[in-house]
């Protein structure tokens, strides 16, 4: 199926007393509305957490992959000592861009969703945290963990790929979730799309019969439905966008504390994303009601 | 030679006829002879089972549907059970061929105004075809036949659903038409109608009798 530029110029601008051959339906019209504007607000939904989840895993995923961490588990007495002597091989070990150990702040407020706010370190028996990122070459793991082991006995390193590599799945897999049901979404206009256009045919099989009889070719017949049910699905589903839009807009503004749902939404051009969807629509309506109407029109010759 | 079957038996047989350009001419027949289907495979809306069937040299099994449509544009046809888009006013529906056949522009207000008035039909142009009384759709059908200038108008007992002065009006249209060179093809089983113009046209009486066609000649 092919549609040439001046088809589609055509088919959108229409004739306005070829418009008229086929008459309106008040509640065929209304249902095609509101079924592409439903279908478009939650399209805008299903694009937001998509988005969220590709910038979630991208996050984790730059974050995560490059750093390490270091517990250093000693006895009160020691701890700077071993700590130091951590840092010491980081500080010669070829692909460590950067080492660092936690300060006492950072530790209490990594801790402090278990233990609150005002928790004083220094009456627990809490390791320290030595952070580790590597330069883009990277650092010989197992030449790390040998050196470690001989050098500070109290290190215990911790790749982070045990916990974030899930997570970094999860989040892809929830964006790919997103992407099918986006597509499930077109697929169900379409559907919906088809019937309506199939339902109109049936309904209106005299005036075919009339147009056939003064000389009207199967084109000139689908392009009048076609161009109807193009136009209701842009117009329901632009809609269904804009309150869609608003409702993402208006969504409660996620805290520090909100985990997952930060960022749920659009950001930056992001949200010219949902701006494709009523054209989406429209041309999913086009080909779904063209494929209709040509076989509703074979069926009726 | 034209051959018609459906359904197992032969609707037309043996059918052999060319219709000159400018001619004016009578099918007869009783009813159930065949002539509304003769009608239907001159304008493509059957396709006949044997034999060929030319229009304007087009071959009509040789036509897709798109092609039947095209060679619709310079046919003329009113139906006995004329039919209408009954949501548009009758103007509109007159103007129809024009529309569909992207040429509305080239028929003015006066031109359709002008076409009103020969079928008598100005104070109806804006009402809806329901409205209309049966011979007020007969002449609608009419002037929606002839709006595209065709060089042939096919009528299947126009004069079907009227009374006979208004079927007297109708011919009187028809042999106007003939007149200004059209090739007309009435389909009638009314030979009363034949007789009283007969004086007006030169006519060819054809009679559909047994599925063949035969000449009727001036034994009516």
């Amino acid at each position: 199926m092919k549609f040439s530029i001046s088809e589609l110029r055509s088919l959108f601008i229409g004739d306005k007393q070829a418009d008229r051959v086929v008459p309106v339906s008040g509640l065929n019209a209304q249902l095609t509305l509101f079924a592409a504007g439903a279908m478009a607000f939650l399209a805008v939904f299903v694009l937001a957490l998509s988005l969220a989840s590709g910038r979630l895993a991208a996050r984790w995923g730059d974050e995560l992959a490059r750093t390490s961490t270091i517990r250093i588990a000693a006895p009160a007495g020691e701890l700077a000592i071993q700590t130091d002597a951590a840092l010491r091989v980081l500080e010669t070990t070829a692909g460590v861009e950067s080492a660092r150990a936690l300060t006492d702040e950072e530790q209490q407020a990594l801790l402090s969703p278990w233990f609150g706010a005002g928790i004083d370190l220094r009456s627990l028996p809490v390791p320290r945290l030595i952070e580790v990122v590597e330069n883009p070459s990277g650092f010989d793991a197992e030449s790390l963990r040998l050196r470690l082991a001989a050098e500070v006995p109290a290190a215990f390193w911790d790749d982070h790929t045990r916990w974030h590599a899930p997570l970094v799945q999860a989040a892809n897999r929830l964006r790919l979730l997103g992407w099918i049901a986006i597509f499930l979404i077109g697929a169900a206009v379409g559907a919906m799309m088809t019937l309506a256009a199939n339902m109109a045919l049936a309904v209106n099989a005299q005036v075919v019969v009339v147009l056939r009889l003064v000389g009207a070719t199967d084109r000139y017949i689908a392009e009048a439905f076609i161009r109807r049910f193009t136009i209701r699905a842009f117009i329901g589903a632009g809609v269904g966008v804009i309150f869609g839009m608003l409702a993402v807009l208006l969504l409660p503004s996620a805290g520090d504390d909100a985990g997952f749902f930060i960022g749920l939404g659009f950001q930056g051009v992001g949200w010219l994303a949902p701006l494709l969807i009523p054209v989406m629509a429209g041309g999913v309506a086009l080909i779904a009601t063209h494929i209709a109407s040509r076989r509703a029109l074979e069926a009726l010759s | 030679m034209l051959l018609y079957s459906y359904g197992g038996g032969e609707l037309l047989s043996d059918i052999s006829i060319r219709l000159a350009p400018g001619s004016f001419s009578f099918l007869t027949g009783p009813s159930g002879a065949g002539k509304t289907t003769f009608l239907k495979l001159c304008y493509g809306a059957l396709l006949p089972t044997a034999g060929q069937v030319r229009i304007m040299g087009n071959d009509v099994r040789n036509l897709d549907r798109d092609g039947v449509a095209m060679m619709r544009r310079n046919l003329g046809i009113v139906h006995q059970d004329v039919k209408f888009l009954d949501h548009l006013p009758v103007a509109d529906n007159i103007a129809l061929p024009l529309t569909v056949s992207g040429r509305q522009h080239e028929a003015g207000d006066a031109d359709l105004g002008e076409l009103l008035a020969w079928v008598g039909l100005n104070h109806r142009a804006a009402g809806l075809p329901p409205e209309l009384s049966g011979g007020e759709r007969q002449r609608a059908a009419l002037a929606r036949a002839v709006i595209m200038s065709p060089d042939v108008v096919l009528a299947d007992e126009p004069t079907g659903n009227v009374d006979w002065e208004m079927s007297q009006r109708l011919l009187k249209l028809l042999i106007g038409l003939n007149k200004m060179g059209k090739t007309v093809l009435i389909a009638t089983h009314d030979l009363s109608l034949i007789r009283a113009v007969k004086s007006e046209v030169q006519a060819r009486v054809l009679r559909i009798s047994n599925r063949r066609l035969q000449w009727a000649g001036a034994n009516l």
